[in-house]
C-alpha cells in the first residue's frame, strides 16, 4: 500500500467539505462527522507509523510524474511521528470540543481542514508545496481563533493574520532564492543541487536565512513571537488547546525538515551564519519566554509565554545538530504538544467550571476542582521536567546532545530553562495547593467576571466527561510516555542517520 | 555570476536587475505600511503589497539569463513556465488572506466601531 500518503491528507479534506455541504441539508452533524474522520485518520497515521517503523520510509509521486517533477510526499520515521501526533492531539481535542464548543458545521468544517493542511506540511516533500500547506494551516488557524463570539478573538485574529503572512511570505522568498540558484523545489533534489551551487554561497545563505526567519514567526520564537499570546489568550479554550498543541509543532517541524533534509548538517558547518542564527534564537527564545510567563497575570496568556519559551528548547536541540540533540528535539515536540495542549484544556476546564481565568484566582482549586487541579499539576510538572514524566526525557536528551557536541554554555541553559520553567508553574502549584480558597465574597466577585462574554462557554459551567477525559489522557501519556522515549529512540535512529548524514 | 555583476559597477548592476529592486521596494514598502499605518484596512493593503512583492521576485527569475529551466536540458532562451504557476497559486492564497482578513475588520468594525489600532487599544482597555 504505497498509496497511503497521500489518503492521510485526502481524508480530511473531503470529511471538511462532507461536514459543509451536509450541515446545508442538517444542522449538528459536524461533530459526528468530524469524529469519524478524526479516528479514520489516527487509523490511517497508525498504519503509516507500523510502515516506517517496520519497512523503512515510503514516498508516492503525486500525479503518476517522475519523481523530481511531480509534487512528492514522503513519509520516514520523523514525518510519521508528526501526522500520528496530528490524528492523536486533534481526536482528543474533539472530544473536549463536543460541549465546550465552539459549535455549528463551519466550524468543525474548518477544524478538519486545518487538520489536513498541518498533516500535508508534515507529509511533503517539496518545498513550494510545504508554503501551500503551511497557508492553508495558517488561514484555517486564523479562522479558529476567530470562532469566538468576542470582539478579543476578532483583533487577535487580524493580529495573528498579518504577522503570520509575513512569516509564510519570507519562507516563499527563501524558497524563491533556493528556486533561482537550482531550478528545482524536490526536497531530495534541491537538497543535491544546493551542494553543486556551494554552501558558501551567498545565495544558499541567504535562502536559509529567509526560510528560517519565516518559520521562526510561525513558530513564535523570541522576538518574533508578538501574535502568539493574543491569539492564544483570544480564542475559545478548544482552539487554544489545539493551535498551542499542533500549530507552531508542525511549523517547527517545518524548520527542522528544512534544515535537515534540505540544506543538511554539511550546510550548518560550512556556514556558521546559519547555526548562530538557530543558536541564537534558541537561547533568547528560552530566557525571555520565561521571564515573560513569570510576569503574566493570566493564565492562558503565561501558557502562551511558556510556548515561546518550550520552542527554544527545541531549536536548541536542532542547532547542536548530533543525533542526541535531535532525538530530544523531536522527543521535545511531541511531548510538548501533549503537554501544552493538556494544560489549555485543563485550564478552560477549570474557567468552564469556576471562571478562573487570573493566577490569583487559582487559589486553593485542589479543594474545588481535584481532579482538575491534579492533571493541571501533573502536567505542569511534566512541563517543567520532573523525572519520569517525558518532559524530563526530551530535556535530557537535549542537553545531553549539547554536552556531547561540547557547546556548555547552551547546556548551561537548558538546565537552567528548567528552573525558570519551574518559576512560573510552582508559582501555580503553590496557590492550588498550599493557599486556603478565596473568601466568599471574593470568589462571588470572580464568577461575576467570568460571567462577562469572554468567557466563552461559562454559560451552563459544567464540564462534561469528554473535556475531563481530554485532559486526564494528556496528564497519564506525559507521565507514560517518559518510558516509550527509549524505544521510540532506537526506532527513529535510522530516520536520523540518513537526516544526519 | 554574481561577482561578475559586482565587477561591473553599481549602475549597471541596478541596470540589470531593476526587477529584483523594485521586488525589495515592494517589501520595503508593505512592511513600512502593514508597521506604521494604524488603520487595520490599509495593514492588510501593506501586505498585500508586501505580497505582491514577493510575487515579482519569482515572475522575473523565470525570465533571467542564467537561470536555469526545470523541465528542458536543451540550450536556448526559455522562460520558465513553473513559477508563473507557482505564483498562480499564490495569488490564489493571498486573495483568499485578504477575504479572511477583511472580514476579521468588519466584525471588528461592527464590536468596537473603528478601523484605526490606536483608537482600538484605548477602547480595548476601557472594557
Amino acid at each position: 500500500m504505497t498509496d497511503l500518503p497521500p489518503f492521510l491528507v485526502v481524508l480530511p479534506l473531503v470529511a471538511s467539505v462532507v461536514v459543509l455541504f451536509a450541515g446545508l441539508v442538517r444542522s449538528k452533524t459536524g461533530w459526528p462527522i468530524a469524529a469519524l474522520a478524526g479516528l479514520g485518520q489516527l487509523g490511517l497515521a497508525a498504519v503509516a507509523v507500523y510502515r516506517v517503523f517496520t519497512a523503512g520510509p515510503t514516498s508516492y509521486v503525486v500525479g503518476g510524474y517522475e519523481s523530481f517533477y511531480g509534487i512528492e510526499l514522503v513519509i520516514d520515521g520523523l514525518s510519521a511521528s508528526a501526522v500520528l501526533l496530528v490524528a492523536a492531539v486533534s481526536l482528543g481535542v474533539l472530544a473536549y470540543a463536543r460541549t465546550a464548543g465552539p459549535r455549528g458545521n463551519p466550524f468543525y468544517a474548518t477544524y478538519l481542514l486545518l487538520i489536513g493542511g498541518l498533516t500535508g506540511v508534515a507529509v511533503t516533500g517539496d518545498v513550494f508545496n510545504m508554503y501551500v500547506f503551511i497557508e492553508i494551516s495558517g488561514l484555517t488557524a486564523y479562522a479558529l481563533v476567530a470562532s469566538g463570539d468576542t470582539g478579543r478573538s476578532a483583533v487577535a485574529a487580524l493580529k495573528y493574520l498579518i504577522v503570520g503572512t509575513v512569516g509564510a511570505s519570507l519562507y516563499l522568498l527563501g524558497v524563491g532564492y533556493a528556486y533561482i540558484g537550482t531550478g528545482t523545489l524536490n526536497m531530495a533534489d534541491l537538497s543535491a543541487q544546493l551542494a553543486q551551487v556551494g554552501y558558501g554561497s551567498t545565495l544558499v545563505q541567504t535562502a536559509f536565512v529567509f526560510i528560517a526567519i519565516g518559520l521562526f514567526i510561525k513558530t513564535a520564537v523570541f522576538p518574533l513571537h508578538t501574535w502568539q499570546p493574543e491569539a492564544y489568550a483570544g480564542s475559545p479554550d478548544s482552539v487554544s488547546g489545539l493551535i498551542s498543541a499542533l500549530v507552531s509543532t508542525t511549523f517547527a517541524y517545518a524548520l527542522i525538515r528544512v534544515s535537515l533534509s534540505v540544506f543538511t548538517p554539511d550546510f550548518f558547518a560550512t556556514a556558521d551564519l546559519a547555526q548562530t542564527l538557530l543558536l541564537v534564537g534558541a537561547v533568547v527564545s528560552i530566557v525571555a519566554g520565561s521571564l515573560l510567563a513569570v510576569s503574566q497575570t493570566e493564565i492562558k496568556r503565561m501558557l502562551a509565554y511558556s510556548s515561546v519559551s518550550q520552542f527554544g528548547l527545541v531549536l536548541a536541540g536542532l542547532a547542536v545538530l548530533n543525533q542526541t540533540a535531535i532525538v530530544g528535539t523531536s522527543v521535545h515536540l511531541l511531548s510538548h504538544a501533549i503537554m501544552k495542549g493538556g494544560l489549555f484544556l485543563a485550564a478552560g476546564l477549570i474557567a468552564t467550571a469556576t471562571g478562573a481565568r487570573e493566577v490569583h484566582e487559582y487559589e486553593g482549586l485542589s479543594e474545588r476542582m481535584p481532579y482538575a487541579a491534579g492533571a493541571f499539576a501533573v502536567l505542569a510538572l511534566s512541563m517543567v521536567g520532573v523525572p519520569p514524566t517525558v518532559g524530563f526525557v526530551g530535556k535530557w536528551y537535549i542537553a545531553f546532545g549539547a554536552v556531547q557536541a561540547q557547546l556548555w554554555p547552551l547546556a548551561a541553559i537548558i538546565l537552567a530553562s528548567t528552573l525558570l520553567t519551574l518559576a512560573y508553574f510552582a508559582r501555580l502549584v503553590e496557590r492550588m495547593y498550599f493557599r486556603e480558597p478565596a473568601t466568599m465574597a471574593d470568589r462571588a466577585e470572580s464568577e461575576a467576571t467570568a460571567a462577562q462574554p469572554d468567557a466563552v462557554v461559562a454559560d451552563g459551567g459544567r464540564p462534561s466527561v469528554g473535556m475531563y477525559a481530554a485532559v486526564f489522557v494528556a496528564a497519564v501519556l506525559a507521565v507514560t510516555l517518559g518510558a516509550a522515549v527509549v524505544p521510540f529512540a532506537e526506532q527513529l535512529a535510522p530516520t536520523l542517520e540518513l537526516l544526519l548524514s | 555570476m554574481i561577482d561578475a555583476a559586482l565587477a561591473a559597477g553599481p549602475v549597471e548592476l541596478l541596470a540589470t536587475r531593476s526587477y529584483y529592486v523594485g521586488t525589495f521596494l515592494l517589501l520595503g514598502i508593505g512592511a513600512y505600511v502593514m508597521i506604521a499605518s494604524p488603520n487595520l484596512v490599509k495593514k492588510v493593503i501593506g501586505m498585500n503589497i508586501f505580497q505582491t512583492g514577493i510575487f515579482l521576485f519569482f515572475i522575473a527569475a523565470a525570465y533571467v539569463d542564467g537561470a536555469q529551466s526545470p523541465v528542458l536540458e536543451q540550450a536556448g532562451p526559455y522562460v520558465s513556465p513553473l513559477p508563473h504557476v507557482l505564483i498562480l497559486t499564490a495569488i490564489v492564497v493571498g486573495v483568499s488572506l485578504t477575504a479572511v482578513a477583511l472580514g476579521l475588520i468588519v466584525r471588528i468594525y461592527n464590536e468596537y466601531g473603528t478601523l484605526e489600532a490606536d483608537v482600538l487599544q484605548e477602547v480595548r482597555t476601557d472594557d
